[in-house]
């Protein structure tokens, strides 16, 4: 992995995941990458991702350099995401970078001389989210195997949903169901590419006393090409107090977070209300992954 | 060669054959020949075939295809043949194998995709099946298939 992009959560194989997990939960080298510059160029808003590799980078050594949204570049003005990625892959060791458009990481990563990570690409991906996703597992239940997933909410647009399915697939699930409203189901790109047993559903009701891992995501109002088609699923699902408590004893809730209405606030006190610890542990699975590619000592 | 009813034969250049009935012209516009280049060039469509049916023929005098040019005739008309002519003579029957990258060529059919959006990000397809034809955008991997890659290069 040392001095590769990561745009795919399918680029990483099952050791290479474990390998990050392991190293996550027991990181303590002192500031590896001292002397290294991480570069992040978020073109699409995002304080809580950004924030995340910012602390896992300063943790680990390395200074950052970086901007937020387009309206704080000239990216606004009208210099193009190629000579912005030009600039930045002669300052930085390291690019981490969002966008609003799909694959625009994949474009980014063919003209960067460094590494490009993906903090999410339109619709498409977000693997770090999915690295964080399943090391929240790992750490709850000891491992990513044998256990029941349902991941409820917009499948068709989620870049999250994308990467963790892609992540999984590497593993062994014994089930994933995916829980959604018809239009906004995986789409198929996506799904035919899958071997782990999946079954969609409408309804969270017909399998949440299965589900040892119940991960909920938003919608995203931007990422419909229409208005209307929004409006029509935005109040689909809700994940409230009388779901949770029919989930098993031990099961978690799932949620990459910001949340909107999509889980009920009074869920949070609820032993089996997950996110927040999930979210807590994204900087040192960062930490290992930002290690892993800079080849930190 | 069915063709040689209506068409002489060409001295130096490339016979296509076997081509799907009615795909002829959109074969031509695929490799760029408009009729504008010089090129004495026959077109003969729906004759009779023994393998196909009914089929489409190019003639083109003075010019052989090239190895790009082939790909893409693979593309979109697996079954074809393409024959080299030199002094009356097939001296070549070029094997067909459709392009495993198609560059610049097509659009990719979501909106949101780079390729799209920014002017330096050109268009990349990865071949994914031949028959039926599916292609995946090699950035945000939405899929195209033969009756898209058809319309888009017939200007629908
Ligand atoms: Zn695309």
């Amino acid at each position: 992995m040392v001095g590769r992009s990561l745009i795919s959560a399918s680029e990483l194989g099952r050791d290479q995941y474990e390998y990050l997990f392991r190293e996550a939960s027991k990181f303590n080298k002192s500031r590896p990458l001292l002397g290294k510059i991480v570069g992040l160029a978020f073109f699409e808003p995002s304080t809580r991702t950004y924030l995340s590799f910012e602390t896992a980078a300063k943790r680990l050594g390395a200074s950052v350099i970086g901007f937020q949204s387009e309206a704080s570049t000239s990216v606004a003005k009208g210099e193009n995401l190629g000579d912005t990625v030009r600039m930045l892959s002669s300052y930085a060791d390291l690019i981490v970078m969002r966008h609003k458009f799909d694959g625009a990481a994949k474009f980014a990563s063919s003209l960067a001389t460094v590494p490009v990570i993906n903090a999410g690409d339109g619709k498409h991906e977000h693997p770090t989210q999915a690295l964080v996703d399943l090391y929240s597992i790992w750490k709850k239940f000891g491992g990513i195997d044998g256990l029941v997933y349902g991941l409820l909410g917009d499948l068709k647009y989620s870049r999250t949903i994308n990467s963790l399915l892609r992540a999984l697939d590497k593993f062994q699930p014994k089930k994933v169901y995916l829980i959604s409203p018809p239009q906004l189901r995986t789409r198929q790109e996506i799904l035919e590419k899958l071997k782990l047993p999946y079954e969609e559903v409408s309804k969270v009701d017909e399998v949440v006393g299965e589900l040892d891992v119940m991960y909920v995501t938003r919608i995203q109002r931007e990422r419909f090409p229409d208005e209307f088609e929004y409006m029509k699923v935005r109040d689909s699902y809700r994940v409230d107090q009388r779901v949770v408590q029919s989930m098993k004893e031990g099961s978690v809730v799932m949620h990459p977070l910001p949340r909107v209405n999509e889980i009920d606030r009074r869920v949070d006190g609820d032993p089996r209300a997950y996110y927040f610890k999930q979210a807590s542990l994204a900087v040192e699975i960062r930490m290992a992954l930002l290690d892993w590619i800079l080849g930190g000592q | 060669m069915e063709g040689e009813l209506i068409v002489r034969k060409i001295k130096d250049g490339t016979v296509i054959d076997h081509i799907p009935q009615g795909k002829a012209l959109l074969l031509l516009r695929l490799i760029g020949i408009t009729g504008a280049e010089g090129y004495r060039l026959a077109v003969v469509s729906n004759v009779e075939s023994r393998k196909m049916g009914k089929k489409d023929i190019i003639k083109v005098e003075g010019k052989e295809l090239m190895g790009y040019e082939v790909e893409l005739i693979a593309l979109v008309a697996p079954t074809v043949t393409i024959n080299i002519v030199r002094n009356y003579e097939v001296i070549e029957k070029r094997k067909i194998s459709p392009p495993r990258i198609v560059r610049r060529l097509l659009k990719c059919p979501n909106n949101s995709c780079i390729t799209n959006n920014d002017p330096e990000a050109t268009s990349e397809f990865q071949l994914i099946n031949q028959t039926p034809l599916l292609l995946s955008c090699s950035f945000c991997e939405t899929m195209l298939n033969g009756e898209q890659v058809v319309k888009q290069l017939l200007g629908e």
